[in-house]
C-alpha cells in the first residue's frame, strides 16, 4: 500500500464536495479517464452521503473519514467510515430502490450506483458502531511505459 | 447549484447549473415546485446541460416531481444528459416514466404536441 491519505470531515453534507474533490485530486495523480474519475468521484459522493445521513440519524453528530491508498500501481482503495448507529441488515441495505427513508424522496440507489461504478464493494458495520464502506477501483487506462 | 427558469406556454424549463448532489438537492426540489406553482405550469423539463456532476440525488428529484406531477395530469421530460448522468438515470429505470430529449427544443415541442391533440 502506498501513498496513504486520511481525511476526517464533519459528518455534514456540506462537505459532500469536499469529499468528491479530495478523492478526484488524489486519483488524479494516478492519470485516470474522465470517465473513470467521474465514476470515482460519484462513488464517493454516495458513500459520503449514506455516512451523513444514515450514519448519523436526526440530530446526531459526528465525523465521517476517508483513506485512500494505492494498493497496487493503477489500483486505488478508498474506505468511508462513520461511527454512527451502524446498519442492522446489509444485504437488504445494499438492494436496489431499498429506502429507510420514505418522505424525502431519497432514492435508494446510492449502494447499486457504487456498485456499478466501482470494481469491489465491501460493507462491514454493526448496530451502534458505525459502518466502514470499502471501494476499490482499478483504473484500467494505466500504461506503464 | 443555480437554476435558472423558462416559461413556454404550460411549460416550465428548468435549467440546472453546476453540481448536484445530496446537498443540494433539497433546494433544486423546492425552486422547481415553488417556480411550477408561482407561473401555474402543468409539464415541466428538466435541462442538464450545464449540470457537472450528479450522484443518485438526482434520481430522487425527477421522480419525485414525476409523481407530483403526474397526480395533476402534468407530465416531466429531460434533456441534456452527460453519459454518466444517463447511466446513472437508467440504473433506476427513470427513463421507463420520463421521456428524454437530445435538445431542448425537441422536448418542449413533444409537450406542447402532446397538449395540442
Amino acid at each position: 500500500m502506498e501513498k496513504i491519505l486520511k481525511v476526517q470531515m464533519e459528518a455534514v453534507l456540506e462537505n459532500q464536495g469536499l469529499a468528491r474533490a479530495v478523492a478526484a485530486a488524489y486519483a488524479s495523480e494516478l492519470d485516470p479517464t474522465v470517465e473513470e474519475l467521474t465514476e470515482i468521484k460519484t462513488a464517493v459522493s454516495e458513500a459520503f452521503s449514506n455516512a451523513a445521513i444514515h450514519g448519523y440519524p436526526g440530530d446526531m453528530s459526528g465525523s465521517v473519514t476517508m483513506e485512500i491508498a494505492t494498493i497496487r500501481p493503477s489500483t486505488i482503495m478508498i474506505k468511508i467510515s462513520d461511527q454512527g448507529v451502524g446498519i442492522e441488515d446489509i444485504a437488504q441495505a445494499m438492494e436496489p430502490l431499498f429506502t429507510t427513508d420514505t418522505g424525502d424522496e431519497r432514492s435508494g440507489m446510492g449502494f447499486t450506483v457504487m456498485e456499478s461504478f466501482t470494481d469491489k464493494i465491501k460493507v462491514d458495520s454493526r448496530p451502534g458502531e458505525g459502518t466502514t464502506v470499502t471501494l476499490i477501483k482499478k483504473l484500467d487506462t494505466y500504461y506503464d511505459f | 447549484m443555480d437554476m435558472i427558469f423558462n416559461i413556454k406556454e404550460n411549460i416550465l424549463v428548468a435549467e440546472l447549473f453546476g453540481e448536484l448532489d445530496h446537498h443540494a438537492a433539497g433546494k433544486v426540489r423546492e425552486d422547481t415546485d415553488s417556480a411550477m406553482e408561482t407561473y401555474g405550469c402543468r409539464d415541466l423539463v428538466f435541462d442538464f446541460t450545464r449540470v457537472t456532476f450528479m450522484d443518485s440525488s438526482g434520481i430522487g428529484v425527477i421522480l419525485g416531481r414525476y409523481r407530483k406531477l403526474s397526480a395533476a395530469g402534468g407530465r416531466v421530460a429531460i434533456t441534456g444528459c452527460s453519459l454518466t448522468v444517463r447511466n446513472i438515470l437508467n440504473m433506476a429505470g427513470v427513463f421507463s416514466l420520463v421521456d428524454y430529449f437530445d435538445t431542448r427544443d425537441e422536448a418542449v415541442n413533444y409537450l406542447n404536441r402532446k397538449e395540442v391533440s
